[in-house]
């Protein structure tokens, strides 16, 4: 590992105050320090901010939740409005990594977490999102896991939450303060970025500006269901993901919030799917129409050609179970 | 940088270099080897100890971070004559191979128990609301971030379904 300074901020001005392009903050540290023992990261400073005031999950006042970055994946999983309210937050971060790591990872560092690409952990590789500009070896290489949606020449490296991809199909916004001090938000499907030529610009955050929170939107009368393909039953990342918050009413589906992992440089929404599906009566037929329509222009890479047909059936498996009364 | 680590139940002043993990001020600078080193990336959970009674991978997190915190490690456990219950349950069941998991397999099981008791549930729970039972399904999800290669898997869920079931 390089050598780096080590700051404990003491206030949320005090950590983005000593931010910059060297800089990185830390908190559970699962995946930083993995990173800099490989030295695929190397900072020059660490900011730790974990003393700071940003552990509360609090009611908003329009019925929602504001998650503070530093709550636990255990604590946000374990949190009673979330399992009754969310559940699909609640399986998506109990679906991840491990009881250990869960105590230690928080929502802030969770929605940051890079990407498992061999080629990008691998220094002695060529990789556009570690070096800028050197190429990318997964094209055309051992890809089995990347991507089959919004990849680009430059990277076609996946994005490893599961909770963002169930934050993403509930509308959550992420609170971001910046150097000034002041605080804004924006959908978390605007703050993650697609590769195109700049695979190392992953979201929106500036140098030094620090994820304060995760906003819920209030919750909506539905059935919400997180499924996870993977290689192994437990501690794997997701091949595809499904996240689901689908509502049934007088036999036509009402409410199909969905969102992808495993599939994109981000969590995945595609808002069309929604409409094939909204205000139709659920079946195989209709599903499969809104699978084409996800899987357009889906493209293989080689070893992940599997995944296209494996995230229809994901899908519609999904859709299935959640619309079994209706369709009964 | 000078920093002071509470480590079961007693306090020690270290000067370390900021990257010096938990691990490896356990083991390297307190003479606490109880703790292993297996992967070093997370993965294996050998490191496993308590930070503020939760179970945490000791590899992946830096030792400067954990000042006012306490820590407790498998010596913080139980000792000879003195074993904790998963501890003992470990030895009646025959809960390892070579052992060197076993340290951070009975902090970790240790701390799941916690865990279950507080009503988390997990992924393979059935119900998110209700309080989940500790089938052996449960208890293998929950311990699946503690790899064993000699495979002792079933005698260390034989030996955590006996604490459970006596703590219940």
């Amino acid at each position: 590992m390089k050598s780096f300074d080590y700051l404990r901020a003491g206030s949320t001005g005090e950590a983005t105050g000593a931010g910059g392009a060297a800089t990185r903050f830390i908190a559970g540290g699962t995946n930083l320090l993995d990173l800099m023992k490989l030295e695929v990261m190397t900072p020059d400073k660490l900011v730790d901010i974990n003393r700071l005031d940003l552990k509360a999950i609090e009611e908003t006042e329009d019925g929602g939740l504001r998650v503070g970055a530093l709550v636990t994946n255990s604590d946000l999983a374990a949190d009673p409005r979330v399992r009754r309210d969310y559940a699909v937050l609640s399986r998506a971060l109990l679906s991840g990594a491990t009881g250990q790591l869960r105590n230690m990872a928080t929502t802030g560092g969770n929605l940051l977490q890079r990407t498992r690409c061999s080629y990008f952990y691998d220094t002695a590789m060529p990789c556009n999102k570690r070096e800028p500009g050197s190429g990318c070896q997964a094209i055309g290489g051992y890809n089995r896991i990347h991507a089959i949606l919004g990849a680009s020449d430059s990277c076609i490296a996946t994005h490893p939450s599961d909770m963002a991809v169930a934050m993403r199909a509930l509308g959550a916004r992420v609170e971001i303060e910046g150097t000034d001090g002041t605080r804004r938000t924006q959908d978390l499907g605007d703050f993650y970025r697609l590769p195109s030529d700049t695979p190392q610009v992953e979201n929106a955050l500036g140098e030094a500006e620090l994820i304060t929170a995760v906003i819920l939107p209030a919750p909506v009368t539905s059935r919400q269901a997180y499924r996870k393909v993977r290689d192994r039953a437990s501690y794997a990342f997701a091949l595809v993901s499904v996240a689901a918050v689908v509502a049934v009413e007088e036999g036509k589906i009402a409410r199909a919030d969905l969102a992808f992992g495993g599939v994109a440089h981000a969590p995945w929404r595609n808002e069309a799917v929604e409409a094939i599906l909204v205000g139709e009566a659920p079946s195989d037929a209709l599903f499969d129409r809104a699978a084409d329509t996800l899987l357009e222009k889906a493209k293989g890479q080689g070893s992940n050609d599997f995944k296209i047909p494996l995230l229809r059936r994901t899908l519609k498996a999904t859709l299935r179970e959640l619309t079994a009364e209706a369709a009964r | 940088m000078k920093t002071t680590l509470s480590i079961n139940g007693s306090g020690h002043d270290l000067d370390l270099d900021p990257r010096v993990t938990l691990l490896d001020a356990l083991r390297q600078h307190l003479g606490l080897t109880g703790s292993k080193k297996g992967c070093d990336h997370g993965q294996c959970g050998a490191c496993t100890v308590l930070v503020d009674g939760r179970r945490v991978n000791a590899c992946l997190t830096l030792a400067v971070m954990c000042e006012g915190r306490e820590v407790t490690t498998i010596e913080g456990l139980g000792a000879p004559g003195a074993l904790s219950s998963m501890q003992k349950a470990f030895v009646e069941h025959d809960g390892y191979q070579c052992g060197y998991c076993t340290p951070g397999q009975i902090c970790s099981a240790t701390a799941m128990l916690e865990e279950a008791k507080q009503g988390w549930p997990s992924y393979v729970s059935d119900d998110l609301e209700s309080r989940p039972a500790l089938t052996r399904e449960e208890i293998s999800e929950r311990m699946s971030g503690n790899l064993c290669r000699c495979a002792a898997y079933p005698n260390i869920v034989d030996a955590i379904e006996d604490v459970a079931g006596s703590e219940r």
